[in-house]
């Protein structure tokens, strides 16, 4: 029972996969989140535009048809691209892995930037006058004032969507990527014994998701460490 | 591309037609029997007795920690394996509904929807301001009667915004219902893909079917916010900087 009719170590290779997908989009997840933020609250009502649809598209359509139409679609795209280049017919596959990374970089950045953009707001119009009054350029505001209580404000928000983030990755299993899903799912068909396996595949993400509860958590704590309370 | 668009609205019209009631359906009824479920749930859930409040508390912390994909395949495969593994079960009248995915999607996402909308209803009960309740009480009313005019009106006010979220997640949820074969919208438009090899034309079709449900929705909900709150009085600002439009 233990070791999965021999498939225990199959399941610990699904979740290292797991987690790769997590770490990597969450990079990807926070610089696309801080850019849509600072169009949305930019001066420019271009940049405002493209901003809000950009929320308001994501927003209104399922992960799962964002990652089909990525992985399906992505490659046609790159590859009508390629042999624009090239000029001659070339067959190019995008990993289904890479593909999954920008499907959901894509929608929980849609969502990281209303985090952002509220974080954002919360900084004390005082201190943006007082740093240009210093004559600091607004890049400048950004590293030295914004961005380090950016982190404070918007922690709470992403301890939210880095759960929703790890939910989200088993939807990449229906693209064949080998996470825990997919791990689960080649179990389940070759040993007859879908309870046991999505059992396994349930109990691993139920403890991803508190270990990823506990972990922000503690960031709170400690990002607010220097604040009064009151 | 154009043309092919024209081609996939044209030829399949009547597969996104029935991929669409489908989808209204499942989230009607997850929402409404979830929404119903949810109800006693998050009672149970801020009841000061420990023994009252686990069940309710594991229940909505794995619905809410586990991929609703997860559940849905564990409650399809994996409970349909168990039952299937019942002797003479596949000759009983009632196998033609335990073998259809319908029930086992219908399931899931009603268990899901009330895990989700227990807990935010736990948070609007516990914000009802405790001199509400205390004038309820003074005025010798029952716990049922303060939770019938007191508690839920209030925490229908306060939790509005978010539920309608969760409808929304929940109508995004019912995608997942192509996995184990159904034919909704996002199911249609991976079978007309498969037919077809246009995966743009008949997923953006798609897309903006949902966008459109979505969008109708966020408009029909917040009609309905503003009856909840038709009693408070509104205390417009009458300069200041104009509010950021909060998609």
């Amino acid at each position: 029972m233990l070791d999965l009719y021999g498939r225990g170590w199959q399941m610990l290779e699904g979740g290292l996969v797991t987690v790769q997908l997590c770490l990597t989009v969450l990079p990807f997840m926070i610089v696309i989140g801080l850019l849509g933020a600072s169009a949305k609250l930019s001066r420019y009502r271009t940049l405002r535009v493209i901003g809000e649809s950009y929320t308001v598209l994501i927003r209104g359509i399922p992960e799962l048809l964002v990652i089909l139409l990525i992985y399906f679609g992505g490659t046609i795209a790159v590859q009508s691209l390629a042999e624009l280049i090239s000029g001659e017919e070339t067959r190019v596959d995008i990993p289904a892995f890479w593909s999954g990374v920008a499907a959901l970089a894509l929608v929980q950045g849609a969502f990281a930037s209303e985090v952002f953009r509220a974080a954002m707001q919360s900084i004390p119009i005082g201190q943006i006058e007082a740093a240009t009054a210093c004559g600091m350029t607004p890049m400048q505001i950004f590293m030295r004032i914004k961005l380090p209580q950016l982190w404070r404000f918007a922690l709470p928000g992403l301890n939210n969507l880095f759960q929703v983030l790890i939910k989200d990755t088993a939807l990449i299993s229906v693209v064949g990527v080998e996470e825990i899903m997919r791990k689960a799912a080649i179990g389940a068909g070759t040993e007859k014994a879908p309870f046991t396996f999505y059992l396994v595949a349930m109990l691993m993400f139920l403890s991803f998701t508190t270990v990823s509860l506990l972990v922000f958590n503690y960031l709170e704590k400690r990002a607010a460490r220097g604040v009064a309370r009151a | 591309m154009f043309e092919d668009l024209l081609y996939v609205l044209g030829k399949y019209d009547t597969w996104l037609w029935r991929g669409f009631l489908l989808t209204i359906e499942l989230l009607v009824i997850s929402v409404t029997l979830g929404t119903l479920l949810a109800i006693p749930l998050a009672v149970a859930r801020v009841s000061k007795k420990v023994w009252i409040q686990a069940l309710p508390f594991a229940f909505i912390y794995v619905f809410r920690g586990t991929p609703l994909i997860g559940q849905l395949f564990m409650m399809y495969y994996g409970v349909g394996q168990l039952i299937a593994n019942i002797d003479g079960i596949q000759d009983h009248w009632t196998w033609t509904y335990l073998r259809d995915p319908y029930w086992y999607c219908l399931l899931t996402f009603v268990l899901n929807t009330a895990a989700y909308v227990a807990e935010i209803m736990r948070g609007g009960i516990q914000n009802v301001p405790n001199g509400e309740l205390e004038a309820a009480r003074a005025c010798g009313m029952s716990p049922s009667t303060t939770y019938r005019r007191i508690i839920f009106p209030r925490m229908w006010q306060m939790i509005w915004p978010a539920y309608t979220n969760d409808v929304i997640f929940t109508l995004k949820a019912t995608s997942l219902a192509s996995t184990v074969t159904m034919m909704e919208l996002t199911g249609a438009a991976r079978k007309i893909v498969a037919r077809t090899a246009l995966p743009y034309e008949a997923f953006i079709s798609a897309g903006v079917i949902y966008l459109i449900i979505v969008y109708t929705l966020t408009f029909g909900f917040k009609g309905i916010e503003r009856y909840l709150r038709r009693s408070e009085k509104r205390k417009e600002p009458k300069s200041g900087k104009p509010k950021a439009a909060s998609a």
